[in-house]
């Protein structure tokens, strides 16, 4: 009886596999993502993201994940597989991925692939990330507005351009409201790691620092911050409002839900075309979480004001007059950034102490 | 009170069946566990250790990616192997195993773009040289200063681990990456690239290494003085130096040739399977290894046949996630439980369990 059963079983498998390819089945979308979809930050939004995506096609979609898939060798096997299961539309959510995306995208021509923050693009590969500076720009207006000690500890992940793209607007931001602010970075060369993270957030409040900026994904800075009291932090991705309303007085907020939705609808309608995308505030891809009754009204309203000018378009993060780190002219007075120069930026504005590793 | 007694002698046939029931420990209570996930026990078992192998979708592609999941595990777990028979303890070839590939990758991107055929031999010596040159550290460190080599080497791993960080931001960045981290792909400059021998066979020069490696390990281990040396350091330390044993010489040469297969593995991986030095590359495989060696009792056929095993729960705990919808973390308890249940049973065969009362313990 039961062989009956498991032989049953495996036809019925077998039987899906081949109905895999038939139109009249769902679209089978996944998503390889860098942590645990539990980590409270980046791969939980982008996993709110696949789950938006299953609310808004309820039957006409299936979405499988694969989390904390290390970004090696162990990459392209897990893209592969996914493939192999007949995925039809595959989000590949870190920068590691980017090569690994790629190799497996030659091999199939038929399913489609989006890399978040890379920038290597292909018939079937592409490439999506949000405008997180602009987040950072408000970030540093009250970070700049809030902190006593005028020290400002920022846990930073990889120096890649879109961590330091970060740094610069927060500090830009923080030193047009605070003079006498000083930013203290520690690289922690992980984008989850909790252990690490409360390391660094403790060495930074150790050295004085009172505001707390992370652009790694766990929450373990806030508790951290929590522990020692009298120190503000900000979410970073997530809301992370458990550590609300002090600690954590305001969040960046990674929505990718939009932009998964309509990718899905494109490969349903058979409209899907390779394209980079840099979605904003304005785009509702960065997401300003409530800003805390810690922070004062008049701060407050300041820096909502702040984010509807860069929401609107009407103000841009980088608008000169800014000298590079080195002293050097980069941008005239009243002058933007450009997308190129923002998208490889590996230098620091005038005022950052220290180098950039390499 | 529970006691544990050392039997006089164990059993040979238990020592060699404990693994395989291990195994079926593991398959029984992770069953349940997985059947208190809510997911089909029989099912969530055979989609690891049944499909990877078998399933008319992903086995063809699974089965060549077991002997590339295996191949580093190997490769690093024979060299430790050795050692740790003598009671010599190398715990970091992760750090071994990032050098050897700095060491080897950058050897061959040093020569880009030339063709020529001497480039990978070059590099495969590049990367077994700075694995060597790496555990020379402690072994130096041990001989000239006693210093503890399980300390000196697990901390030489998280200095390996900056100075990957450094040159791929750095030395070995990508020149036309835009100045993002990590060097260039070894798929786009081909006399560097450790390729598959046949298409879609999973055979890269590193799987060849792994096997060559364990026939090595055991001519050396069974025929060889140098391997009764190393077995007879670690039976009877005191024995060992009346024979006329130097120590000195077999730890450095206990590590050196430990750390010099780490670093070819690291080698092999960065230019074959990741194909690209990255910030974080190194997935764990030098601190994998250890648990491979002992999975496989420290012995070459052991290893060979422990690392295919850990590769397969790995390959098949994917595709657990990937087609049943199980967490990470409930894969990476499944293999635990595998551990724990080999050692479990290596401590019943090894030992037995008496009751007594408790005074007679005092």
């Amino acid at each position: 009886m039961r062989s009956v059963k498991t032989l049953l079983a495996s036809a019925a498998m077998a039987v899906g596999f081949a109905g895999a390819a038939a139109a009249e089945d769902p679209t089978k979308v996944g998503f390889i993502f860098v942590g645990p979809v539990g980590d409270g930050g980046w791969t939980y939004e982008h996993n709110q993201g696949r789950l938006a995506v299953e609310e808004a096609f309820g039957d006409k979609v299936e979405t499988v994940f694969q989390e904390s898939v290390p970004e090696g060798a162990d990459a392209e096997r897990a893209i592969t597989q996914m493939a192999l299961s007949g995925a039809d539309l595959i989000f590949t959510t870190s920068f590691g991925y980017m090569d690994p995306t790629l190799a497996v995208a030659a091999k199939f021509p038929n399913v489609k692939f989006e890399h978040a923050t890379g920038y290597k693009q292909a018939d079937n590969v592409s490439v999506y990330s949000a405008r997180f500076y602009e987040g950072r720009a408000v970030q540093g207006h009250i970070a700049g507005k809030m902190t006593e000690s005028n020290i400002i500890g920022y846990i930073a992940s990889f120096p890649i351009p879109e961590v330091i793209r970060g740094i610069n607007s927060a500090y830009i931001h923080a030193k047009k409201v605070n003079p006498d602010v000083q930013f203290k970075i520690i690289w922690a060369y992980t984008w989850f790691d909790p252990a690490k993270e409360a390391d660094a957030a403790k060495a930074l409040i150790e050295q004085g620092a009172d505001v707390i900026l992370q652009h790694t994904d766990s929450t373990a800075p806030q508790a951290a911050a929590q522990e020692a009291g009298n120190v503000i932090t900000f979410g970073q991705a997530s809301d992370m409002s458990e550590y609300g309303p002090k600690p954590r007085v305001s969040s960046i907020i990674d929505d990718w839900a939009p932009y998964y939705i309509a990718r899905t609808q494109a490969v349903m309608d058979g409209t899907w075309e390779s394209v980079s995308t840099w979605d904003g505030i304005g785009a509702g891809m960065v997401g300003i979480g409530d800003i805390s009754d810690a922070v004062p009204a008049d701060v407050k309203a300041e820096a909502e004001a702040l984010r509807d000018a860069l929401s609107s378009g009407e103000y841009h993060a980088f608008t000169g007059p800014i000298m590079k780190q080195d002293g050097s002219a980069w941008l005239a007075d009243g002058e933007t950034a450009d997308d190129g120069t923002l998208a490889g930026m590996g230098f620091y504005v005038e005022g950052i102490e220290g180098d950039i590793p390499q | 009170m529970i006691r544990l007694e050392k039997r006089p002698s164990p059993s040979r046939f238990w020592a060699g069946i404990t693994p395989i029931l291990a195994v079926i420990a593991t398959m029984i209570v992770g069953g349940v566990m997985f059947w208190f996930l809510g997911k089909d026990p029989l099912e969530a078992i055979r989609t690891i250790f049944w499909d990877p192998l078998f399933h008319e979708t992903f086995g063809p592609y699974s089965r060549p990616q077991l002997l590339v999941k295996a191949a580093p595990l190997i490769l690093i777990a024979i060299g430790l192997s050795l050692g740790f028979r003598a009671g010599i303890w190398n715990i970091g070839a992760e750090g071994q195993y990032i050098v050897g590939a700095i060491c080897g990758a950058g050897m061959g991107l040093a020569f880009y773009p030339t063709e020529s055929v001497l480039i990978f031999p070059a590099m495969v010596l590049a990367g077994a040289f700075g694995g060597w040159a790496w555990a020379m550290i402690p072994g130096i460190l041990k001989t000239k200063f006693g210093t503890n080599e399980i300390l000196v080497s697990l901390m030489l791993v998280y200095v390996a681990e900056s100075w990957l960080a450094s040159v791929s931001q750095g030395l070995l960045r990508n020149p036309d990456g835009m100045g993002f981290p990590g060097s260039r792909n070894f798929k786009d400059f081909p006399a560097a690239h450790n390729a598959e021998i046949f298409a879609n066979s999973g055979m890269h020069w590193g799987v060849v290494t792994a096997f060559i490696a364990v026939i090595f390990a055991y001519v050396l281990l069974s025929r060889h003085m140098l391997g009764f040396q190393v077995r007879l350091t670690g039976e009877a330390p005191r024995a060992a130096r009346f024979a006329g044993v130097n120590p000195t010489r077999l730890v450095l040469f206990c590590l050196g040739i430990s750390g010099a297969l780490a670093g070819m593995a690291g080698m092999f991986e960065a230019t074959g399977p990741a194909s690209q030095i990255s910030i974080d590359f190194n997935s764990g495989y030098g601190f994998t290894a250890i648990i491979v060696a002992f999975l496989g009792r420290l012995n070459p056929i052991g290893i060979l046949l422990a690392g295919l095993l850990m590769a397969l729960t790995y390959i098949g705990g994917e595709l657990a996630q990937l087609m049943l919808g199980l967490p990470a973390a409930a894969i990476q308890m499944f293999q635990g439980m595998l551990l724990f249940f080999l050692l479990a049973m290596d401590v019943l065969s090894n030992y037995r369990i008496r009751l007594t009362r408790k005074e007679a313990t005092t």
